[in-house]
């Protein structure tokens, strides 16, 4: 490739943790040559959420061509990928497994370096491909699978500070989707409905005791269950804007108070959101707005890069490259993987 | 010839090479242990062993199920993903076939079959004549009394194997089949039998390439059941 530089490191990400098959090429950790995402989303909507079985078997199903198209975009040929990165965990665990094992096939044929990735270390390299990161840094992610708030000082240096208890603020999303018989995905039928309405029910927020960064969403969701249920048991209409909008309040008002919170306390430069729920249109908004008298940058990648993607993977694999953190051949899907720092003995 | 075979499609795992049209190396291990993490490091040591590198294979044969459906889908995608990757052929061939390929030199009927739970079976007839090796009743999933029934009227013996043999054993006890003992060793597929059976089946593209799992997901299979309801009743 004459375009690029022979000093320039060129990492394929691949990624099939839940119902996305993903892959990409990313160029020193924070250029996208190419990101090819085939949604299983509409095969698991008649089923009303993700079926792991079925999402298993159209990530075999379309693996090879996902990755392709990959090639085929960035107009690439194996010698010019320096490593393969591919996501280990969290997530379900037979829909890992057909990335790690295509991801160390390739790598095995080529004889390439095998980089292993945690999906959540992935949501927030998302946003390295739009802006370079500065130190400390505060990630709070949200998705269907996770709520928390991860504090970095340096790349790959992770260190969780606050996690949900109980839900994650997606899964709180979708349970309160299927309560007020949205379709599914739910988290953007409600976050379009919560515009429309006005939030005054005023559900619960989860403080917790004092100074705690973690979450809990499961009173919230009780709580708009037992509303719904009792205008129900009275003959009353639910106004399912009203619902979403007081429910959609409640969720961001945490979210965005306890990420302030533990950037003021951890003196941050630079405050970043990722995770499937940071394309909520109410999280942008509030949170942007709570920290802009702070002059602490808050970034949000574009709407492409919060869900689930494999340029993330590959951003985030980009870090392991450069600090020589390979994979063996008995690489293997971990669905409970934590998320560690690279040099354990750095972090603090 | 240089030919790479896998599978992973029951608790075996099971890795074969050819070499200049010899079979160079075979492994196989008969336990529960994941195959994620085993089958790379396998492939890995026998391809060293015998002096091999990826840029060396011509072919890839993989038996592609029935059986467990997560490990089938191990060895499927290791094995498409590596074809593809250096763009040789892959040949899958299904699990049964290569677990009825271990009667030979047997003449006759051979029954091979794993357990599917709630007393059905991954089965399918084949039989052996004069060298030639054939299919007889197509592979399915079905209970095993409804399958030794229909054996039955086939009024011949049959050599019956399975990893699962101990566990159907009552059934075809029951059956009143004339059946061939087999040696214990002869129940576990060879994965050299991909080799030698890599003629008999065609080449699939890559990308096309997936298990062949026999049945739907229960999800699917539900949702079918609500649709045609929601037809009757509509
Ligand atoms: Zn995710």
């Amino acid at each position: 490739m004459g375009e690029f530089n022979m000093t320039d490191q060129i990492i394929l990400g691949i990624e099939t943790s839940c119902d996305e098959t993903a892959a990409a090429i990313v160029r020193n950790g924070k250029e996208i040559i190419s990101n090819v995402v085939a949604s299983q989303i509409e095969s698991h909507k008649r089923f009303g959420g993700v079926v792991p079985e079925v999402a298993s078997r159209h990530h075999v199903e379309n693996i090879t061509i996902v990755v392709e198209e990959a090639m085929k975009q960035a107009d690439m040929t194996w010698t010019d990928i320096d490593a393969i990165a591919v996501t280990e965990g969290p997530g379900l665990v037979g829909a890992l497994l057909i990335g790690v094992n295509a991801a160390k096939a390739i790598a095995f044929a080529h004889q390439k370096p095998l980089i292993d990735v945690h999906h959540i270390a992935g949501h927030i390299y998302a946003n390295r491909l739009e802006k370079d990161f500065e130190f400390p840094l505060l990630a709070l992610i949200v998705s269907g699978g996770h709520t928390e708030l991860v504090l970095m000082q340096a790349h790959g240096q992770y260190e969780v500070i606050g996690e949900t208890l109980d839900d994650a603020a997606g899964e709180a999303y979708d349970k309160v989707a299927r309560i007020l018989e949205l379709p599914y995905p739910g988290g953007p039928q409600i976050d379009q409905l919560a515009k429309e309405g006005d939030p005054v029910v005023d559900f619960p927020r989860a403080w917790l005791k004092a100074g705690s960064f973690d979450f809990s969403f499961s009173g919230l969701k009780s709580s708009v269950i037992n509303y719904v249920h009792n205008k129900e048991q009275r003959n009353e209409a639910v106004d399912k804007s009203i619902v979403a909008a007081s429910f959609q309040e409640s969720v961001v008002d945490v979210l965005v108070e306890k990420t302030y919170q533990a950037a003021m306390k951890y003196g941050v430069q630079q405050v970043i959101v990722a995770g499937g729920v940071a394309a909520n249109s109410g999280l942008r908004y509030n949170i942007q707005a709570r920290f802009a008298p702070s002059n602490i940058p808050v970034q949000i990648p574009p709407l492409q890069l919060c869900t689930d993607n494999a340029s993330m993977i590959a951003a985030a694999g980009s870090i392991q490259f450069e600090q020589k953190q390979f994979a063996g051949w008995d690489l293997n899907g971990n669905p409970a993987k934590l998320l560690t720092s690279i040099h354990k003995n750095l972090s603090t | 010839m240089n030919m790479l075979a896998i599978d992973t499609s029951t608790q075996i795992l099971g890795v074969a090479l050819m070499k200049n049209d010899i079979v160079v190396a075979e492994m196989t291990t008969n336990l529960k242990k994941d195959h994620s993490s085993r089958l790379m490091p396998v492939l890995n040591q026998l391809m060293q062993q015998a002096d091999m590198k990826p840029e060396d294979l011509h072919k890839i044969v993989v038996a592609h199920g029935p059986g467990s459906y997560t490990g089938t889908r191990i060895g499927v995608t290791t094995a498409k993903t590596l074809a593809w990757t250096l763009d040789i052929p892959i040949i899958p061939v299904s699990s049964l076939k290569a677990l009825g390929y271990n009667a030979a030199p047997y003449q006759g009927y051979v029954c091979p079959f794993f357990d599917a739970r709630r007393e059905a079976v991954f089965t399918g007839l084949y039989h052996f004549s004069a060298g030639v090796f054939s299919l007889v009743k197509e592979d399915r999933h079905i209970k095993m009394e409804e399958w030794t029934t229909e054996l039955n009227t086939l009024q011949k013996p049959i050599l019956f194997l399975s990893p699962d043999f101990a566990k159907h054993q009552a059934c075809l006890n029951e059956s009143g089949l004339a059946r061939v003992h087999a040696p214990d060793s002869s129940h576990l597929l060879r994965p050299s039998n991909l080799l030698m059976l890599a003629e008999t089946e065609p080449a699939v593209p890559a990308h096309e390439v997936t298990p062949n799992y026999l049945r739907v997901t229960e999800a699917e299979a539900n949702w079918k059941k609500r649709q045609k309801e929601e037809k009757n009743n509509g």
